[in-house]
């Protein structure tokens, strides 16, 4: 498989990357070396085999539900690029 | 998935077009706020209305490094919540990530389940009506699966010109996301849906249904068709935050489409507003983007795994969910399949019902719940938890009636007294003087005074013994209705030489 | 005072307890061969000198009240990676710019718990995507190390570019970094240093920025077996903040130096014998082979059959698992900004210059494979691979073999800015061939100094072990350093 100048073109505006038609062409050739290398994979007889989930074989460890954390605002906000009253500002999201 | 159309196609649902019948065909995404103190995957509050970012914890705000740890309650309270809508529990399932940039979004991707979610289908059966004919109609919809996900935070766009202000205490909050089958044929269907489910989640304890404070949330899928056809392109209508929204969207929606489909267009697959304002659906302008989730399994977080042992605790605890309910208050206290159906309604009615009908006759207290509890608070326009009369005071009541000390007339009137000031029933009868007489001395002389006073009455009841019931009448009001209503009209009788 | 740069960790422990030099005294040397040097080696992106300093000066308390720590008054370098509070902490990209985290990573929190010191924030690729440290916003590091007669610069590798060369040069006593698919055991190979990946799960990956979750380990870099194992032993620990940390204790890796080879089986995989791969690492293989066999090891050979398929599947995987762990870098909460007319379009600008080349690239291929119809043939399919690769280990592991002898390396270090390895960023992948497969499988691997090459660099011998058998790679490891000794690069800079 292999990907056109349009596909990097929307992978790039899926992924919020700018990329100008220069760019975009030079990624074209860079991506299409990538995905023609790992094209070998589709010698690999993979029938019944289950996809890899954990090294050891083990429970997934839970939370007690109780309140731990929180009360921070300060430190949530405190690199925030733009914030006001402890809220995060962004430029205006219209829906 | 492969939709099935599981119901019968049925005149009295049709929708009469400018061209013909119309059928409309409903499916609901319903997210509801698991009842938890910590989120989903991080020890910060779910309190809803704190301070902008206090309920916020490095996880939820997504800074670099930060990881998910599954809250154990948030599991339970989804197998439960399976458990109540009779779905089958998956013992393995999956946390995806759903990938999307938003700026409420955090992370930059959900965390949802999507392959593999922890419930699978399940069902709950609605009552529709009552029909002209007052007949309800019971009909089962599907639910096709239950998952379990994450809140996004909230953005606000009013408080400045250019900038939206975002406040992530919601980000991370555990939901529930509840997914009917396409099983709905009108909104008031999908109205009955969103009230039943509410009810059960209510009844577990699992979701509060709070629709005002998003607690519960319903996205409502809707197509039309010509009956009997396949099922029409669909509309999603997001974030609809009432019941009586869901109502007014579909019926805006099904026309819109029907309009559209009349002139000769097609309808668009889109994602819809509801504006309750204006009583209209109408297109997203931010979703223009084609949506490319690209799923795939967290790599954070482990399957989540437990064995039946864990099912089988939970469900030994389950409360009575409300059909179950209904069927014993019917076949064991003789209550009528409305009544019951009334009284299961909520989950605090029913428990009322339960402690005044607890030693008592159980159609008595379902009537007094129904017709003078649930009517009084209609009329005073108070919510049910509001109730000013608890279950002991109107089972006092009952039981004054029962033992003879006050009659059933007073007995409104002391309902009355206890709603308005409060009291205990039985020292408000002694000290108000509401106590029945049923001395026969009194109530006889009272009956001899009326004979005496009015002979004219005396004369004609000879010839129209119907007319005895004047004589109780006059005599019940000179004694100030305390008089035992079957010991007057005994006496009267003989007094008035009516025994036959 | 220099000399006090060149002790190792447990040399320099032992003369803190005997009070020979203070903390403070030790601090203050490497900060003085970090001035020195760093303005050549750019191993360092933040240097942290008061905090040193306070942080030593309360060592010298502990040691002075008898509460010393394992690693007390110890100077440690910090990969860029590891959150560290209140401290520049970037991955070493544009798009962290500013960013002091409130919080301390679980790794260095347990170093700092041990009485070690901070010297500062050590230069990496960004992101930890990259196997030359060029990658980096704060430029390349230079590898201590040159050829003989040359004065060419050579990469340290990377991604932990700047821990191996921080350590390889006497700027830290040891470092912390992370390895995803070979990020700290090719740089230590190409600087003389060892360093181990221990088993995914030993350390906590909780406060250290994401690469590629299924993947990412930290791991210590240091100047021989026995300090990396110190350094192990303090920085792992069971973490209920990471839920694939796992419920093991934390053995002490350092008893198990030294401990004979005797009756153990050592596999040496056939398939590491790769086309193109020089003559002399194929000898210092053959070398490696004979130590172990002289200390009384059996050598068997071993197949893996899935290992050339390890490279390709990793480079679905870990891309596909970066463009969904780099997707909060978007300007809102943290780092940099650059506004745009609307949100979409800052975070399309804010992230196009808050990224470097090698970043984008992977955050593209990985949106790629994940995208809507393609999850299946790349993504699902890679996974699949990976647990053929790890049942490759199983079987082996499962008829008896101990731990596993290959090559670090397909080559030493090589030179800054080759043009060959710039144009095709595949070719730069392959640097990892043989480390990789370890990651995919989730297993030990330790890369350990056993020779120079022909134009007197530094080679390493890779060791792969068991799921959490650490301690077996430091036994074989302190056999093979023995019988090599230890490199020092000629100092240059």
């Amino acid at each position: 498989m292999s990907v056109d100048l349009a596909t990097v073109k929307r992978v790039a505006r899926l992924a919020r990357i700018a990329v100008s038609d220069d760019e975009a062409a030079r990624m074209e050739s860079e991506l299409n070396g990538i995905l023609g290398f790992v094209e070998q994979l589709s010698e690999v007889n993979v029938d019944g085999v289950e996809p890899m989930t954990s090294v050891t074989p083990m429970l997934m460890k839970k939370r007690v539900d109780a309140v731990t954390d929180g009360n921070k605002a300060d430190d949530i906000v405190a690199n925030a690029p733009n914030s006001d009253r402890n809220f995060f500002l962004v430029p205006k999201v219209v829906e | 998935m492969t939709l099935v159309d599981v119901r019968i196609s049925e005149p009295k649902r049709y929708i009469p077009g400018a061209t013909g019948d119309w059928e409309v065909i409903i499916g609901m995404e319903v997210h509801a706020q698991v009842t938890s103190q910590s989120k989903l995957f991080s020890g910060s509050s779910t309190v809803f209305g704190n301070a902008p970012n206090s309920n916020v914890s490095l996880v939820d705000a997504a800074m670099p490094g930060m990881l998910p740890v599954i809250n154990e309650e948030c599991v339970r309270q989804a197998v439960r919540t399976g458990l109540g809508l009779k779905a089958q529990i998956n013992n393995r399932s999956i946390f995806d990530r759903k990938n999307y940039f938003y700026p409420d979004l955090p992370q930059g991707y959900q965390i949802s389940q999507f392959k593999d979610p922890i419930v699978g289908e399940g069902k709950i059966v609605i009552s529709v009506g009552p029909d002209r004919q007052g007949q309800f109609e019971d009909v089962e919809i599907g639910i096709e699966r239950l998952h379990l996900e994450q809140d996004a935070g909230k953005s606000m766009h009013d408080q400045h010109p250019s900038m939206s202000y975002v406040d992530l205490n919601r980000s991370g909050v555990a939901l529930m996301e509840i997914v009917s089958k396409p099983d709905l044929r009108s909104s008031d269907e999908a109205k009955a849906y969103l009230t039943k489910l509410r009810t059960i989640l209510r009844y577990l304890g699992t979701c509060d249904g709070n629709m005002d404070e998003g607690s519960m949330r319903a996205d409502v899928n809707v197509s039309v068709r010509r009956p009997g056809e396949d099922f029409g392109t669909r509309c999603e209508i997001k974030n609809v935050n009432s019941i009586r929204f869901v109502g007014q969207a579909i019926e805006y929606e099904a026309r819109r489409q029907i309009g559209i489909l009349e002139d000769g267009g097609t309808i668009d697959q889109e994602t819809r507003l509801f504006d309750p304002g204006k009583g209209e659906t109408r297109s997203m302008r931010s979703k223009e983007d084609a949506h490319d989730y690209r799923y795939f399994p967290d790599p954070d977080l482990l399957p989540l795994e437990f064995d039946q042992a864990f099912v089988d605790a939970l469900k030994a605890d389950l409360p009575e969910l409300p059909d179950d309910k209904k069927e014993r208050f019917v076949a064991e206290l003789g209550l009528s399949v409305y009544d019951a159906s009334v009284l299961v309604s909520e989950k605090a009615i029913a428990d009322y019902f339960e402690a005044v009908a607890a030693g008592r006759d159980g159609k008595i207290a379902a009537n007094w719940v129904i017709n003078d509890l649930l009517g009084a608070l209609n009329k005073a326009g108070k919510a049910f938890e509001e109730t000013p009369v608890s279950p002991a005071q109107l089972g006092g009541i009952i039981d004054l009636i029962k033992d003879g000390t006050i009659s059933g007339k007073i007995a409104k009137d002391l309902f009355e007294i206890i709603w308005n000031d409060g009291g205990n029933p039985a020292e408000l009868v002694e000290t108000r003087g509401l106590k029945q007489v049923t001395d026969t001395g009194a109530i006889e002389k009272a009956v001899d005074d009326i004979i005496a006073a009015n002979p004219d009455q005396v004369a004609k009841v000879q010839a129209k013994p119907s007319l005895a019931g004047w004589f109780v009448g006059q005599v019940m009001k000179s004694t100030g209705g305390k008089a035992n209503p079957q010991a007057v009209q005994a006496l009267v009788k003989v007094k008035l030489g009516l025994e036959d | 005072m220099t000399d006090l740069t060149h002790l190792t960790i447990a040399e320099a422990s032992k003369k803190l307890t005997a009070k020979e030099f203070t903390a403070l005294e030790l601090t203050d040397a490497y900060l003085s061969a970090i001035d020195a040097a760093n303005g050549t080696l750019n191993a360092y992106t933040t240097v942290t000198p008061d905090l040193a300093r306070a942080q030593a000066s309360a060592s010298d308390q502990r040691i002075a009240s008898g509460s010393a720590g394992v690693l007390e008054g110890i100077p440690l370098g910090i990969k860029d990676l590891f959150a560290t509070q209140d401290v520049h902490t970037q991955a070493a990209s544009h798009i962290l710019d500013g960013f002091k985290p409130k919080y301390e990573s679980t790794v260095t929190q347990n170093l700092w718990d041990a009485g070690a010191v901070m010297l500062g924030k050590l230069n990496m690729d960004e992101f930890a995507m990259g196997s030359s440290n060029e990658s980096s916003y704060y430029g390349p590091v230079i590898n201590p190390w040159r050829a003989d007669g040359s004065t060419e610069n050579r990469v340290p590798g990377g991604s932990s570019g700047g821990s191996a060369a921080a350590v390889a040069a006497f700027l830290c006593a040891g470092a912390t970094a992370t390895d995803t698919g070979g990020s700290i055991r090719q740089p230590a190979a190409f600087t003389g240093t060892v360093g181990i990946k221990p088993t995914y799960g030993r350390c906590s990956r909780w406060g250290i920025a994401a690469y590629a979750s299924s993947l990412d380990q930290a791991g210590p870099i240091a100047r021989d077996v026995r300090d990396a194992a110190i350094l192990l032993k303090a920085m792992a620990s069971v973490d209920p903040k990471d839920t694939t940390s796992v419920d093991l204790p934390v053995p002490d890796y350092e008893a198990a130096i030294g401990k004979s080879l005797s009756g153990m089986k050592i596999g040496i995989p056939r398939e590491y014998r790769v086309e193109g791969m020089p003559e002399e690492i194929e000898q210092l293989w053959q070398q490696g082979i004979a130590w172990l066999r002289e200390a009384g090891a059996e050598i068997v050979d071993i197949s893996l059959p899935h290992t050339k398929y390890a490279l390709p599947a990793y480079y679905i995987v870990a891309p596909a698992e970066a463009s969904s762990n780099l997707a909060r870098y978007d300007g809102v909460r943290y780092g940099l900004r650059v506004d745009g007319k609307d949100i979409a379009d800052m975070y399309e600008k804010t992230r196009a210059a808050g990224f470097g080349d090698e970043v984008k690239r992977r955050i593209m291929i990985g949106t790629y494979v994940l995208s809507a119809g393609y999850y299946d043939a790349y993504y699902l399919r890679a996974q699949k691979v990976r647990t053929l690769i790890k049942q490759d280990f199983e079987t082996v592991f499962h008829a008896g073999v101990d731990a596993i002898l290959t090559p670090a390396t397909p080559s030493s270090a090589f030179a800054i800015g080759d043009k060959e390895l710039a144009a095709d960023p595949v070719k730069m992948y392959l640097n990892d061939v043989f480390t990789i497969t370890v990651n995919m499988a989730g297993l030990p691997g330790l890369s350990v100094p056993a020779g120079l090459d022909a134009h007197g660099l530094p080679l390493g011998l890779q060791l792969i072990g068991k799921p959490f058998e650490e301690e077996t790679l430091f036994q074989v490891a302190s056999v093979i350093e023995k019988a090599a000794g230890t490199f020092t690069p000629k100092k240059w800079w």
